[in-house]
């Protein structure tokens, strides 16, 4: 009889493991983090200028009660992603031809695309008042993405027969990315008078 | 001996109970292993706007927090004031201040995917988010996140 040998009873294990479970399924916090990223410019050098052509510019103009104007006209924010869309359309990239309504195009050579294609030299330029609402803000930057992301989406159907979205081959990515950056730019913040 | 193990298993009818611990310990893993623990307190009160086209934030290891909002404690005002870490920020120069001290203490090759989330409340004006902007852009900290909900609904 070795009755000497007494062994823990693991009868509990489940009670205390169960307990740690409740514990954590309280304090989980599952929400994922998520969001519109943008890189910022890097601190401006005294005296660079950049020069842009008017046909490659659209404006974007944010005012303190949150309307919206684009180049001359003022528009709502839904008309943003199609406005966007045409101005960066870019059907054919393999000529360089482009009605003078439309911005001009740049060679470049892209892999998997071509040595010499062409991208679309237009640019978005966002302005906003300091009295700019965030919400306004953050919906018209989403819009913008969404027409990048709209044409970028056509693109890589044509292209490679795959959404963009469901691309997961690291080169196509950068390829659509190159062919249809994101061509957004922020001014520098100016004081105009008033809030 | 093998007869004897199986004769004992066929009077029993009763499901064994022994895996349940397993069971329950395998699902604490999993939830101890996706679980973050909210580590800072809020100071601001922070709704963020609803966006559709997000992208997540991958490593959250290199990613770090400004909250911008109306103070929740109501003793401070109600003006829109900066958290960083637990605490409120009492010039904006802190900002560029704070954000160089992190980049110097990270490896070389991780300064470069830093990632700056701001967590905005969406009725902000968009002034004090382009003082912080320019700040960020002072310590060289690119790139940034607006924080935002998913929202499909008005897709």
């Amino acid at each position: 009889m070795s009755k000497k040998i007494t062994e823990i009873s693991a009868g509990s294990m489940a009670d205390i493991a169960f307990l740690l479970l409740i514990f954590f399924l309280v304090t989980t916090t599952m929400d994922v983090d998520v969001g519109i990223t943008r890189i910022l410019p890097p601190p401006l050098l005294d005296s660079t200028k950049i020069i842009v052509e008017r046909r490659n510019l659209m404006n974007i103009w944010i005012n303190k009660s949150d309307r919206i104007q684009v180049n001359e006209n003022e528009v709502q924010v839904e008309d943003i992603r199609q406005l966007v869309a045409e101005f960066l359309a870019n059907d054919d990239f393999r000529i360089e031809e482009t009605p003078p309504s439309m911005p001009e195009k740049k060679p470049k050579a892209i892999p998997l695309l071509g040595q010499q294609v062409y991208v679309s030299k237009g640019i978005i330029s966002l302005k906003n008042d300091r009295g700019t609402s965030y919400e306004m803000y953050v919906r018209v930057q989403n819009e913008l993405a969404a027409a990048i992301n709209k044409l970028r989406e056509d693109f890589s159907e044509k292209q490679f027969g795959i959404r963009y979205s469901q691309l997961s081959d690291e080169a196509k990515l950068k390829a659509v990315q190159k062919q249809f950056p994101m061509a957004i730019s922020e001014a520098e913040p100016a004081i105009i008078g008033g809030n | 001996m093998k007869m004897k193990l199986k004769k004992s298993a066929k009077g029993n009818s009763e499901i064994s109970t022994a895996s349940l611990p397993d069971i329950i310990f395998m699902l604490l893993f999993f939830f101890m292993v996706t679980t973050t623990m909210r580590d800072t307190k809020l100071l601001v009160k922070v709704i963020p706007p609803d966006a559709t086209e997000v992208q997540r934030l991958e490593k959250k290891s290199l990613v770090e927090y400004i909250y911008i909002g109306p103070p929740v404690n109501k003793k401070y005002g109600d003006e829109t004031r900066i958290q960083i870490n637990d605490q409120f920020i009492s010039g904006l120069h802190e900002i560029s201040e704070w954000a160089t001290t992190i980049i110097i203490n990270r490896p070389e090759d991780e300064r470069k995917f830093l990632t700056t989330s701001l967590k905005v409340h969406k009725d902000t004006k968009m002034g004090i988010v382009t003082d912080i902007k320019q700040e960020l852009r002072k310590a060289n900290a690119l790139k940034i996140n607006y924080s935002t909900r998913k929202n499909l609904a008005n897709k």
